[in-house]
């Protein structure tokens, strides 16, 4: 008889310490954040009210907690490239885009680097650029993180490409990038030297136009 | 999810400005957007309910009515809004979807009043959210089962009879339907009567009756009576050959007659009698004989026309075919291993009434089935558990094939009753109450039901329903692929084309290829990098946007533009998207200007960098093949 309700509390115990478990796993996911208010964001982007709120609205309505994740960003940048991996360029991005270093992105981070990238000067976007490429936040380029971004560029066109992807296409690249921008031939690309030698490219000059009206 | 990915594309798009540095030619013209920029709220009157919501919400879904332009249709001026004369309840859950990308299905509506509504706002059933897709795919399917019964009960012979019927029709259909006329009814119960007393005078021959003076030993009835159950069975036999020619000549169709379930019962319940007065009156064969008569008792199941609970049990049999397939198979196995087990435990003792393995199979179907009858009983100790463990998993393994064999003997048996309530109600019908009612409303039911069929007809290809024009997030997207195109100096294809080049590749096209290339290739002839390192492999892009998904060998269908020389192949949109109208695009043209540029003898062609972006198809196809009758001559045009 007591061997019976042993073996019941034993099931009971069990099953509580599950649900615990499942409290506290709701708990954690019930995270949300509020942007700060409109008028600050205005204010420190390029937006009006109404662009606000129109990316606003999309953003909560695809975060409803407020936040993206690295593996929400990178399923996102999934499947805008299907053919190809794009988790490594998305790392890169997402790293860019989270100035804060906090491992999510949230509407103000959001907002703030849409603003650079379509509304800030030519000086702000190849900053921005620049930093994209500076995967170590050291000030410099140099060739392994270079190399490391155009691969991740390259993963993303996937295998099916023509004409047919060599192995050394990417450091090919990267070889053409530092002998345009390494003005001094010291192996780093500074962020003046970056600015500078863009800044003599008509082809970039010109797309970086492009893509202002993309809201 | 397309909601999903329409809201980030502008921000993948904006990201694009990081390959900017990186890319050699210049990026292409974006898209021009002719949508207006604002967001408005637009006001949707369902049959006096008033719904607002964003403009922006309604065009995430572009293919259906509401995010197309189709909704103009339905715009009223006097009030400024979309009036729409439909189910305001229904209309909901589908506003909910573009809310939240996910359709719902109401499990306390209709079925088909759900897919009309569906069909009317142009929304592919198929995107049912998981959630709830298995309900509404049950309630489908038996609403169509329903309706497959109801046209055939519509066609079977309750209806009053073609004015112009043979009289072989007539007696066909008085053998189907015996309450269509007094005759037939009389005929049904008199076959009846005469089933029933062949069966009883088949049970009492066997009687042991007292001996007739004389004899000692008691005798079968039929054998003292012999010439009274001889008349009577002949007497029984003629009526059934006469009523099984009769079948037989009125068939409209004698083979599938023939072959029928029931027509072989009638034939295997008449053949002993006639085989047996055939046969002589010998010792040796009237062995076989006697076993011919057991087939008499198949005259039972001739029952089975005449009551419907019989003919039930039948085809529930029938349909459960694979769950009593499964209860036998496992049956079997069970006995076999039980009874090799108890064979082997038993073997030692000397009055095992275990002989052998088969012998042992008596004993374990009657244990499995709870019988246990004692005739075989083991008496190690070994057998005695193996015996216990094999009544317990008896138990278990006859238990669960028959919960499905009862569901279904039940959904069947309410079926049955359905039918004769629809049977009822037809009359009830016919007999002119409806007549009484509205004529609209029974031109509405009329219509009713043919919207229904027609309706089902255009679900099986209800993909084809819904392809419109490319919208707006197609474009800029595409714009964004190209984008990255530049910026690598590669193009996207597809596996097929891919193959091709690393065939063509490696035969020696290296030399004409190089030089022309861009300085990516530079002039290295290497055919190393024929395959590269990633061997990933990636099935054909399904858009989330995209309602429509092409096979593989419409894609093979879409023009591609081979060339045996320098120009870049035109067949990098053509597996990304699913639409044939390809050339609509305005990056392709730009990808012409691109490679005339790249020739290194151009023709009389002019450079021309600053084409503007024309919209037009077919313009288009003209330019590129122009394009190509100029450059070099041995051009292939693949299934253009």
């Amino acid at each position: 008889m007591g061997a019976v309700v042993g073996t019941l509390t034993m099931q009971t115990k069990s099953r509580r310490l599950s649900r615990d478990k499942a409290d506290d796993d709701l708990e954690m996911t019930v995270v949300c954040h509020r942007p700060e208010g409109l008028d600050q964001m205005e204010a420190q982007t390029n937006f009006s009210k109404r662009e606000l709120q129109v990316l606003y609205r999309g953003f909560k309505n695809e975060c409803p907690s407020g936040v993206v994740s690295e593996e929400t960003f990178k399923q996102i940048y999934s499947k805008f490239f299907p053919h190809g991996d794009a988790s490594a360029y998305a790392h890169y991005l997402f790293n860019a885009f989270d100035t804060g270093h906090t491992g999510s992105i949230k509407f103000e981070d959001f907002v703030t680097a849409l603003s650079i990238l379509l509304r800030g000067s030519v000086t702000e976007k190849l900053q921005w650029t620049f930093n994209l490429y500076d995967i170590n936040r050291d000030g410099y380029i140099n060739k392994e993180e270079m190399t490391d971004i155009v691969r991740a560029i390259y993963d993303m066109m996937g295998k099916y490409t023509y004409p047919v992807l060599k192995t050394d296409a990417p450091k090919q690249h990267v070889d053409a990038f530092f002998q345009k921008m390494d003005k001094n031939r010291d192996g780093v690309v500074t962020l003046d030297e970056f600015i500078l030698s863009c800044q003599e490219d008509e082809n970039i000059m010109r797309s970086l136009q492009l893509f202002e009206n993309v809201i | 999810m397309a909601a999903g990915v329409a809201t980030w594309l502008p921000f993948a798009r904006a990201a694009a400005v990081g390959w900017l540095p990186l890319a050699k030619k210049t990026m292409p013209k974006p898209p021009v957007d002719n949508t207006s920029r604002s967001d408005e709220i637009l006001y949707v009157n369902v049959s006096g309910v008033r719904f607002q919501t964003w403009k922006n919400t309604l065009d995430r879904y572009p293919d259906t009515l509401l995010g197309s332009s189709e909704k103009e249709f339905f715009f009223n001026e006097d009030t400024q809004e979309y009036f729409f004369d439909r189910d305001p309840e229904m209309f909901r859950h589908i506003l909910n979807f573009y809310r939240t990308g996910k359709l719902h299905y109401p499990r306390h509506e209709c079925i088909q009043a759900f897919d009309e509504e569906l069909a009317f706002y142009g929304i592919v059933p198929e995107i049912i959210g998981d959630c709830c897709m298995e309900e509404y795919r049950d309630r489908k399917k038996e609403n169509q089962e329903r309706l497959a019964e109801d046209t055939e009960a519509n066609e079977s012979t309750d209806a009053p009879l073609p004015p112009h019927s043979t009289p072989r029709e007539r007696l066909w259909r008085a053998f189907e339907n015996p309450h269509t006329s007094t005759m037939a009814l009389v005929f049904y119960y008199v076959t009846g009567f005469f089933i029933a007393v062949s069966v009883i005078a088949n049970v009492v021959e066997t009687v042991p009756c007292r001996p007739p003076k004389g004899k000692v030993k008691d005798l079968p009835c039929g054998e003292k009576y012999d010439l009274a159950f001889f008349c009577m069975d002949t007497a029984c036999v003629l009526i059934f050959t006469f009523e099984y020619l009769m079948r037989l000549f009125a068939a409209p169709s004698r083979c599938k007659f023939m072959r029928s379930v029931m027509s072989v019962i009638d034939v295997v319940a008449i053949m002993p009698y006639y085989i047996g007065l055939v046969m002589p009156e010998n010792e040796d064969v009237s062995g076989a004989f006697v076993t011919l008569r057991v087939f008499r008792v198949f005259r039972i199941f001739k029952f089975s026309r005449h009551s419907q609970g019989l003919r039930i049990l039948g085809y529930t049999l029938k349909s459960c075919a694979s769950e009593l397939g499964f209860l036998l198979f496992s049956l079997t196995m069970a006995i076999i291993i039980f009874a090799t087990v108890m064979f082997y435990a038993e073997k030692g003792t000397a009055s095992s009434t275990f002989t052998s393995i088969p012998a042992s199979f008596w004993y374990t179907i009657v244990t499995m089935t709870t019988l246990g009858y004692g005739d075989m009983v083991p008496s190690t100790i070994a057998g005695k558990i193996f015996g216990s463990i094999c009544s317990l998993s008896g138990v278990l393994v006859i238990a669960l094939p028959v919960p499905v064999i009862v569901s279904n003997f039940s959904r069947i048996y309410h079926q049955n009753q359905r039918a004769d309530k629809m049977r009822a109600q037809q009359r009830f019908r016919q007999a002119g109450w409806l007549r009484l009612a509205n004529l609209t409303n029974e031109s509405y039911f009329l219509d009713f039901t043919e919207n229904c069929s027609v309706f089902q007809d255009r679900d099986s290809d209800s993909t084809a329903l819904c392809v419109k024009n490319r919208s707006a997030f197609e474009h800029q997207h595409h714009h964004l692929l190209h984008c990255l195109e530049k910026t690598t100096n590669h193009e996207f294809t597809d596996e097929m084309n891919y193959s091709e080049l690393c065939m063509t590749e490696s035969v020696g096209f290296r030399t004409s290829r190089s030089t022309s290339l861009s300085s990516q290739q530079g002039a290295q002839n290497n055919s190393t990098g024929c395959c590269p390192r990633r061997v990933r492999r990636r099935a054909a892009m399904r858009l989330a946007n995209s309602t429509v998904s092409v096979s593989r060998g419409s894609v093979q269908e879409l023009d591609t533009l081979q060339f045996k020389t320098t120009t870049i192949p035109h067949q990098t949109r053509s597996s990304l998207n699913a639409q044939p109208d390809n050339l609509k695009l305005n990056c392709g043209e730009q990808d012409f200007t691109a490679a005339i540029i790249s020739i290194p003898t151009p023709p009389a062609n002019t450079p021309d960098e600053s084409l503007p972006p024309s919209p037009a198809p077919i313009p288009g196809i003209l330019r590129n093949t122009q394009a190509t009758a100029y450059t070099h001559e041995s051009f292939k045009i693949s299934s253009l």
